[in-house]
C-alpha cells in the first residue's frame, strides 16, 4: 500500500513536471485531469455493482447532486475564488458537503429501490438519474437549463490527483475488509449470505451510500474543473460510460476500473486526432465524427475477446493489503 | 432434557396449496434427528421456515422457548440457527477461506451475548465498524485477525485446510458439501439443519460424511437435524 500511495504520488509530480517544462500541453492534462474524475466515479459505481452486484445506471444522478452542492456553496453562497485567502478551505468543505448530500440521497433512494432487484432496480436507478436532472434542469436559482455559470476554476491535477487516491484507498481498504467480504457474499449469493447472518438490506444500502459519497465528490471536482455545471452534463449516457468502464476494466477490480477508466478517457480523445490522420493513410476521409463507431467497435471486441473485463477480478499486487497475499486471490 | 428447538401446529400455505399441515417437531438439545418423506412432502418448506425464508400461516416455532416468527433470516442466524442448501449455494468465486470468514462475519460488532445462545466458544469478540476498516484502525486488525484464525481454526477441524486458499468453485463436489457445512458451523449455531447433504454422493462420500455429522455433533455439542 505505501508503494502504491508512492507510485502514484511519483506519477503525479512526474506529469507536473511534464506540464512545466511544456512536454505535456494543459490539454493533456486536462485529460489526465478528466480521466482521474472517471477514476472515482467507475470505482465507487465498481462498490455497488461490481462488488456488491446490484445494476445501478442512475451513478451520474448522485454526481449531478453533488456537483451542484458543491458549485453552490463556492459560487452563490461564498462567492469565493482561488485568490482569495481561505478560497481553497471553503472549496474543500464544500467537496465533502457535496459528497454527503449525494451519500444523503443515495441513503435515500436505498431503503425503497433495494427491494428491487436485478433489471428492476436498474431500471429505478435510470428514473432516479433523470428525476434529478430534471429537477436541477428547472431550479432557476442555480441556473435552470443554463446551467450553474461561472464556477471558480478550484480544481487541479494536485487536489483531482490526491481525492483519487484517497477514494482508491477507501475502497480498496472497506472491500479487503469483514465488511467487504459481506458485500461480496451479496453479489455471489444474496440468500446464502443472509443466512449466514449477513444483513442483506443493511450491506446493500451501505453500499449505495458510500458509492454515492464519492460520486458526490467526483461531480463536485468535475464542476470545479469544468467551471460549469449543466443538467445535460449528468444525462443517461454518461451514467452507461462510467458503467462501461466498470464493465470494459472488470466487475470487482478497483485496479480494472483504474485502468479503463484511463484508457477510455484517452481513447475516446485520441480518436479525435488520431481519426483524420489514419484517414490520410488509406485515402478515405474519416473525420471526427466516426469516432464513436470506432470506439463502440473497440468496446465490442473487448467484451468478446475478455468477458469479464480486462483485469477479471484480479487486482495489482499493490493494492492488496500484505495479510491478504498469503491467501491467493481475494475476489 | 431440554427442547432445543420446537415447532408446534406449524402449517403453511402456498396459495392455495397447503404444503405443510399441522407440523410438530420437538428437538431436544444434543440430538441427531432426521426429517424423511418423500418428494414434495415439505421437508425443505420446514427448513425454510424454522430459517425466516418463509413465515407460517399458523403455528408456532420456538429456539430455546424464544419465538423466531415475524424474525429475519438473518436475526434467526444470530439466534443460533445454521443451515445448509440441497443445491449448494456457496459463494462461488470467492476463496474457500473467505467463505468462512463470511459467516464468522455478523459476530463482530455484536455484544458477547448473541440471542441467548448457549455456547460461547469465543469470550471476546472484537467490536469493529466500517470505519475502521477504511481507516484500517488497531480493531480493525485485531477483528481481521480473530476472522481469519477462527476460519483456519475451523477449516483445520474439518479438514479443508489444503484447499483453504483455492477458489471455491473450483472444488471437487463432496469437498463443496463439506465447504457449507462447515460455513454453516462458523457462524456457531446452537442447531444445524442440514438439507439433504448426501444428495449426488457415492457411498464412501456418504459413510465419510456420515463420520462428519457425527463428529459435529459430539465436538461442537450441536443440535442437528438433517433431512
Amino acid at each position: 500500500m505505501a508503494l502504491f500511495v508512492a507510485g502514484a504520488l511519483g506519477i503525479m509530480l512526474l506529469v507536473l513536471f511534464f506540464n512545466a517544462a511544456g512536454i505535456f500541453t494543459d490539454y493533456i492534462v486536462q485529460i489526465i485531469n478528466i480521466s482521474l474524475i472517471n477514476v472515482i466515479l467507475a470505482v465507487s459505481l465498481n462498490l455497488i455493482n461490481g462488488f456488491t452486484g446490484q445494476f445501478s445506471i442512475g451513478h451520474m444522478g448522485f454526481a449531478a447532486v453533488g456537483a451542484y452542492a458543491s458549485a453552490t456553496m463556492t459560487t452563490l453562497i461564498f462567492k469565493v475564488n482561488p485568490a482569495m485567502p481561505g478560497g481553497y478551505f471553503v472549496f474543500i468543505a464544500a467537496l465533502l458537503v457535496g459528497g454527503i448530500v449525494a451519500a444523503g440521497i443515495g441513503l435515500l433512494i436505498g431503503f425503497p429501490s433495494l427491494r428491487l432487484k436485478g433489471d428492476y432496480l436498474a431500471i429505478m436507478t435510470l428514473g432516479f438519474g433523470e428525476i434529478i436532472r430534471t429537477v436541477f434542469n428547472n431550479i432557476d436559482y442555480i441556473g435552470g437549463p443554463r446551467g450553474l455559470l461561472g464556477i471558480p476554476k478550484f480544481s487541479n491535477l494536485f487536489i483531482i490527483f490526491i481525492a483519487t487516491m484517497l477514494t482508491v484507498i477507501a475502497i480498496r481498504n472497506l472491500v479487503f475488509s469483514t465488511h467487504g467480504r459481506a458485500l461480496l457474499s451479496i453479489r455471489e449469493n444474496e440468500l446464502a449470505s443472509e443466512l449466514v447472518g449477513v444483513n442483506t438490506t443493511h450491506y446493500k444500502i451501505t453500499a449505495f451510500t458510500i458509492g454515492a459519497f464519492f460520486a458526490g465528490i467526483a461531480g463536485g471536482l468535475q464542476a470545479h474543473l469544468l467551471q460549469i455545471a449543466h443538467p445535460t452534463q449528468y444525462g443517461f449516457l454518461y451514467s452507461i460510460l462510467v458503467l462501461i468502464m466498470v464493465y470494459a476494466g472488470g466487475m470487482g477490480s478497483i485496479t480494472g476500473s483504474i485502468i479503463a477508466a484511463f484508457a477510455l478517457t484517452f481513447l475516446s480523445e485520441g480518436l479525435r486526432t488520431a481519426l483524420p490522420g489514419f484517414g490520410d493513410l488509406i485515402h478515405v476521409r474519416i473525420g471526427d465524427e466516426w469516432r464513436m463507431v470506432v470506439y463502440s467497435i473497440l468496446l465490442i471486441i473487448i467484451m468478446l475477446f475478455r468477458t469479464e473485463g480486462l483485469m477479471g477480478m484480479r487486482e495489482m499486487k499493490l493494492l492488496v493489503p500484505e495479510q491478504e497475499e498469503n491467501h491467493g486471490q481475494h475476489a | 432434557m431440554d427442547s432445543m428447538l420446537s415447532l408446534e401446529k406449524v402449517t403453511h400455505y402456498f396459495g392455495g396449496l397447503k404444503a405443510v399441515s399441522n407440523f410438530n417437531l420437538e428437538l431436544p438439545d444434543g440430538a441427531l434427528y432426521g426429517l424423511i418423506g418423500p418428494n414434495g412432502a415439505g421437508k425443505t418448506t420446514i427448513f425454510n421456515l424454522i430459517t425466516g425464508i418463509y413465515t407460517p400461516t399458523q403455528g408456532t416455532i420456538k429456539l430455546m422457548n424464544e419465538s423466531i416468527i415475524g424474525k429475519k433470516p438473518y436475526q434467526i442466524v444470530h439466534m443460533g440457527v445454521a443451515r445448509t442448501f440441497q443445491n449448494l449455494r456457496i459463494f462461488g468465486s470467492l476463496s474457500v477461506l473467505d467463505n468462512i470468514r463470511i459467516a464468522r462475519h455478523y459476530t463482530v460488532g455484536k455484544s458477547k451475548h448473541i440471542g441467548n445462545r448457549k455456547h460461547k466458544e469465543s469470550a471476546e469478540l472484537v467490536h469493529t465498524n466500517l470505519f475502521d476498516s477504511i481507516f484500517r484502525t488497531k480493531n480493525y486488525r485485531k477483528a481481521e485477525k480473530q476472522i481469519t484464525d477462527e476460519a483456519k481454526d475451523l477449516l483445520h477441524l474439518i479438514k479443508l485446510d489444503d484447499v483453504i486458499d483455492e477458489q471455491a468453485k473450483s472444488l471437487p463436489y463432496g469437498k463443496l458439501r463439506k465447504l457449507e457445512i462447515a460455513r454453516a458451523l462458523a457462524t456457531h449455531p446452537s442447531v444445524l439443519l442440514l438439507d439433504e447433504p448426501a444428495a449426488g454422493m457415492n457411498p464412501a462420500e456418504i459413510g465419510e460424511l456420515m463420520d462428519l455429522i457425527h463428529f459435529i455433533r459430539d465436538n461442537f455439542k450441536i443440535t442437528i437435524l438433517l433431512i
